[in-house]
């Protein structure tokens, strides 16, 4: 047993999967068994941690009068909105930057300077600009990834091997057909790499978004709730966002094995 | 007449501005006769891999002319397949794609590439993994892929430039014979860059080697060990006696490249 033990601590040994699958379960259960301590134990204050029966209670209450749903919905709908937005611009200006000196030199150093301003730091700007409707939501979302998505595509494309781009040529392909047959499909796994990624921080910036100005959204139902010390909301808010990010960090995963086979 | 005719060909790049630039190769003449197997060998940083651009247009020579059929090269073409060393493969196309790459861009119709396609993985030995992706293939098999690909298109000549050089040295022999098989069976006329000089002996009908800095064709050697040859040979006096002579022209050449650091 201890021999075991002691051959699992060393650095990088594989463990077997049914040890992998306990010990995460283990982290878990524990978390959760805390939380019931914590609140069903009285150590802390029921306005400070609700108990988990509350915040399902909560869950129960929002989907019976709709609200629930209704402010997932208009979350779900600004983050989508945004990030789609976001990445038609930047995946051809991305994989086009990457590989063209010229769309490099035009387009770089202003994305550089804009991707190091928190796009919190916009907000005030956008509300002024575009009022505090769910326009201006989607265009943090969108001024939050865009300039990223473009960086991080253009590096994938920089990378694409100079050989596989000699050896089409050699090949018989002209400029064009470069672009399209060569550099287009050898960035995507990177471009999907790069979605999966920046979505994750879509969810960061539209929280704060709603949380700033909005009159729906889990962000509002979160500060709304905190007015009247409704902490079982607040959790609940916190666990719907964690859920959908991992739902849609899991469909982007399952998207890419999908269309990308070979990757 | 000469298929390939390379006439004082020299190849000078500025690595910094302002600096003096580097000549990387001066006076290279050398001419490959049709369905010859030529080698050039030398000492790594020889500037033979430049020499391999040149003729297949991924790079414009800073003076001399290189002259294909008759025809000055100005530019990549169908016309000079290339094989890498490192693996350039489409990763996203599966074994038989790669291979028809060539024959679709040249708006051949598709069953035409399939015919193609179906020749080359037999001769390379490849059947029953036309619809592997590269990721899915050993090393060996991704270059023997990449020579069924160059091959596709019917070039005039195929350029090779260290090929086998990633591979470890079992593959690498195996793959040696292959090449031979297929070149004896395609007629192709062959540039072959290497700095292995067993390789070079075993696959040239002769050797050119390279000095360094600049790079310039030092000896041409005849290999005369008869056809069809095999791993044997590598063995024979005859060979050892070949080896023995280029081998002395490359550590000369060798130790000036380690010298100048």
């Amino acid at each position: 047993m201890l021999a075991r033990i002691s051959k699992y601590l060393t650095p990088k040994a594989e463990i077997p999967g049914g040890v992998y699958l306990s010990v995460s379960t283990l982290t878990g259960v524990s978390l959760f068994a805390f939380w019931c301590l914590l609140s069903y134990g009285g150590l802390v204050r029921p306005d400070f941690l609700p108990t988990p029966d509350a915040v399902v209670a909560a869950g129960y209450e929002g989907l019976q009068d709709g609200s629930l749903l209704k402010h997932t919905w208009t979350s779900t709908s600004v983050i989508l909105s945004g990030f789609v937005l976001a990445s038609i611009i930047s995946i051809p200006i991305g994989i086009l930057m990457g590989s063209f000196k010229l769309v490099e030199a035009a387009i770089e150093p202003v994305t550089n300077f804009v991707r190091y301003l928190p796009v919190s730091a916009l907000i005030p700007l956008l509300i002024l600009w575009i009022g505090i409707g769910v326009e201006q939501r989607i265009a943090v979302i969108f001024l939050g990834t865009v300039f990223q998505q473009i960086i991080l595509i253009a590096d994938t494309s920089a990378r694409v091997s100079r050989d596989m781009i000699d050896v089409s040529y050699t090949l018989g392909a002209n400029r064009r057909q470069v672009v399209t047959r060569i550099l287009i499909p050898a960035t995507l796994p990177g471009v999907m790499d790069t979605l999966r990624v920046t979505m994750g921080w879509a969810w960061t910036y539209l929280v704060v978004a709603e949380l700033v100005a909005a009159q729906s959204g889990l962000g509002y139902m979160i500060l709304n709730a905190m007015r009247g010390l409704f902490t079982d909301v607040i959790f609940l808010g916190i666990l719907i966002i964690g859920l959908l990010g991992l739902i849609t960090d899991q469909a982007l995963k399952a998207l890419r094995r999908w269309a990308l086979p070979w990757a | 007449m000469s298929k390939l005719l390379i006439e004082d060909v020299s190849m000078r790049f500025a690595v910094r501005r302002g600096d003096a630039p580097v000549v990387a190769l001066e006076g290279i003449s050398l001419e490959v006769a049709d369905r010859e197997f030529s080698v050039i060998v030398g000492p790594s940083g020889c500037g033979k891999s430049t020499l391999l651009r040149l003729v297949a247009g991924l790079d414009e020579a800073s003076g001399g002319r290189l002259v294909l059929d008759g025809e000055p090269i100005t530019g990549p073409s169908r016309d000079r397949g290339m094989v890498f060393q490192s693996y350039t493969l489409f990763p996203w196309l599966t074994v038989r794609r790669n291979i028809e790459f060539g024959p679709k861009l040249a708006g051949r119709p598709p069953s035409e590439c399939a015919d193609i396609a179906t020749r080359y993985l037999e001769q390379v030995g490849l059947q029953g993994f036309e619809n592997a992706y590269p990721a899915q293939l050993s090393g060996g098999m991704r270059q023997r892929v990449a020579l069924a690909r160059a091959l596709a298109n019917d070039p005039k000549i195929l350029l090779m430039d260290e090929p086998f050089g990633a591979l470890d040295s079992q593959t690498r022999s195996l793959m040696q014979e292959l090449l031979l098989a297929v070149w004896e069976q395609s007629q192709k006329t062959v540039l072959f860059i290497t700095h292995d000089i067993d390789e070079a002996l075993f696959l040239g009908d002769h050797v050119f080697v390279m000095s360094a800095r600049p790079g310039r064709i030092k000896e041409r050697v005849e290999v005369t060990i008869p056809r069809p040859r095999a791993v044997e040979v590598l063995t024979s006096p005859e060979f050892i006696e070949l080896k023995r002579k280029v081998m002395g022209a490359i550590r000369v050449e060798a130790r000036k490249v380690a010298a100048a650091g």
